[in-house]
């Protein structure tokens, strides 16, 4: 049996926000499911009471002291943006008609 | 060919503190040669051109000025294109920045220019760094200086190229499972892989956050050593870097270079001399130089590290789950591409149009395999488990430098293959990246160093040591190199256009 069927990817790609095509999705439910056969392996290692490492180096709550300093100014923050409207980044309908 | 291009950093900047050539004359040269043969290699993305002559300039005013540079002021770098600079396109190797010119300049960038390098330009990759063998450029790849049917390693194939061929003697990169190191080995060079935190990250486009750092990619260890002292220490704007000195780099390459390892203990790691995949070229190459560390006086042990052999597994999980979280910035409102709004389709369409047609195959496989591993139901079975891995590889290191001083280890387990021979199956492309996760994982810095040829092609001798001990590494690699006469960098066979 498959580790991950080829509607797992489809909802999967959907989630990632990737409208993937009929034949991409032939292509990666295969090779995902390679992938995720060779990296299953780790389910070997007994590791019941070993704590996760998220970070190599430990830190929490870095901070420093609130102090003002210059920033991006609009016109540099805008300036790489697809579409831009009165000084700001114009986005797409967020809901659509029927919503 | 302009003699100039054959020098070290060290000596260029040498020359023009000395006033016996400048920085533009120096720039210049490597222009020529980028002219010459980037056409045949394709290391670069952009070219700085006129800009990097007049960024010269502006330093040799300062020379002249009597301005205290450090002592690659005037010394031309390239700079892998996933680090944004204010005056240069920056695309990640993706289509989805294509043409995007970042508001800022990266901390080490900024780093780069205060010290008084000049930025020749940005060095193509795969597409944001994940691949092994710049095959995953969405601009095409790069090809090996060595033999132009071949791949440059990745995924910073770029910066590793052009320093190979000449046409920089210097170039950042950037490592987050051996994107630095195996491009080196591959490409006869050097390449060395900081302790995470010790080089500013504020500036690189992130891949996998817990695992990303940039480091330098050089034709010798001491020039490895004098960049990273250019671009290491604490930034403020980087939550994650270390608040401490820069280890002793450049002191230790030095005292590396006199040939005399007494005293030091370097541990051969038993798990990877027994597994497979490694060709016997590469291995023949490794026991070569792992014998000329013992001929230097170092004491050469087995150490085992029962759990590196699980690295890879857990690092093709935490890898794509940071960045399929990562990559979620790339939505089409902010910068970059935007596909499909022609005013009948709602945000959510467009963005999935756009990361559809921005992203190339293997940063679409990763997200959605980090979609999966972090989604409820495998999240303990799989991102869990391999944060837990993370830890028992750790562990393996911890131990085995209460052992040794240093591990050493195969760079990577095969030489530059043919173009198109791993892509078919992505399991046989990560492959590549056996023998330098551990240190990815663990946060230790580690360098790939050249230690001979296998089939007429570059092998490279990776030294791994304790997070924070980089001088170590450099003392090592710069030992070995000092055995090498001429060094195998400057061995690369002339590329022909």
């Amino acid at each position: 049996m498959a580790a991950i069927s080829r509607e797992e990817v489809a909802h999967l790609a959907h989630l990632a926000r990737l409208a993937v095509t009929e034949d991409e999705l032939d292509t990666f439910a295969g090779q995902l499911d390679q992938i995720v056969s060779s990296v299953a392996r780790i389910g070997e290692v007994a590791a019941d009471d070993i704590p996760p490492t998220s970070h190599a180096v430990p830190l929490t709550n870095v901070m420093r002291a609130d102090e003002p300093r210059p920033g991006l100014s609009r016109e540099a923050a805008l300036a790489g943006a697809p579409a831009v409207e009165n000084d700001r980044f114009r986005v797409p309908q967020i809901l659509s008609e029927e919503a | 060919m302009s003699e100039l291009t054959g020098r070290t950093a060290e000596e260029l900047g040498a020359a023009i503190a000395a006033g016996e050539t400048s920085a533009v004359e120096v720039t210049r040269a490597h222009l020529d040669r980028i002219d010459a043969v980037d056409p045949a290699v394709h290391a670069f993305l952009h070219v700085a051109g006129e800009s990097a002559v007049a960024q010269a300039a502006e330093v040799d005013r300062r020379i002249a000025a009597g301005e205290k540079l450090g002592p690659l002021a005037g010394v031309p770098v390239a700079v892998k294109d996933v680090v944004v600079t204010q005056d240069m396109p920056t695309t990640a190797g993706s289509k989805i920045l294509e043409h995007w010119l970042p508001p800022y300049d990266a901390t080490l960038v900024r780093r780069l220019r205060e010290a008084g390098l000049v930025v020749l330009g940005k060095t193509n990759m795969d597409e944001f760094a994940m691949g092994s063998s710049t095959e995953y450029s969405a601009y095409g790849p790069t090809r090996n200086p060595w033999d132009t049917g071949r791949i440059p390693g990745g995924s910073g194939g770029g910066s590793a190229a052009a320093v190979a061929a000449r046409e920089a003697p210097l170039a950042i990169g950037t490592d987050t499972g051996g994107s630095i190191r195996q491009p080196g080995a591959v490409t006869g060079t050097v390449g060395a892989k900081p302790t995470y935190g010790g080089v500013s990250r504020y500036g690189l486009i992130a891949f996998s956050s817990s695992l990303d750092q940039a480091g330098p990619v050089t034709r010798t260890v001491t020039d490895a050593a004098l960049l990273h002292e250019v671009i290491g220490g604490h930034d403020r704007c980087d939550s994650t870097s270390i608040d401490a000195p820069v280890p002793p780099v450049v002191e230790a390459a030095r005292r590396g270079l006199t040939g005399d390892l007494t005293g030091v203990k370097v541990g051969v790691v038993r798990e990877f001399a027994a597994a497979q995949g490694a060709e016997p070229g590469v291995v023949a190459a490794f026991e070569a130089g792992v014998q000329t560390l013992t001929k230097l006086g170092a004491e050469v042990v087995e150490v085992s590290c029962p759990h590196f052999e699980y690295a890879l597994p857990a690092y093709y999980l935490i890898a794509p789950s940071e960045c399929s979280s990562n990559l979620a910035r790339f939505d089409g409102v902010r910068y970059g591409l935007r596909v499909g709004d022609d005013g009948s389709r709602a945000l959510e369409e467009v963005m999935s149009l756009t990361r559809d047609r921005g992203f190339g195959p293997e940063v679409k496989r990763r997200v959605i395999l980090g979609t999966y591993a972090l989604s409820a139901g495998y999240y303990d079975a799989f991102y869990g488990q391999a944060q837990k891995v993370r830890t028992l590889v750790t562990r393996d290191f911890t131990a085995a430098f209460e052992q040794v001083d240093v591990l050493a280890a195969p760079t990577t387990p095969f030489v530059a293959f043919p173009f198109g021979s791993r892509t078919a199956d992505p399991t046989q492309m990560y492959l590549a990246d056996l023998y330098t996760i551990p240190s990815n994982l663990y946060g230790g810095p580690a360098i790939s160093v050249p230690c001979g040829l296998s089939e007429g092609l570059p092998v490279g001798l990776q030294i791994m040591a304790p997070t924070m001990a980089d001088d170590r590494m450099y003392r090592v690699a710069a030992a070995l190199e000092s055995t090498q006469s001429p060094r195998l960098a400057d061995q690369t066979p002339e590329v022909t256009a």
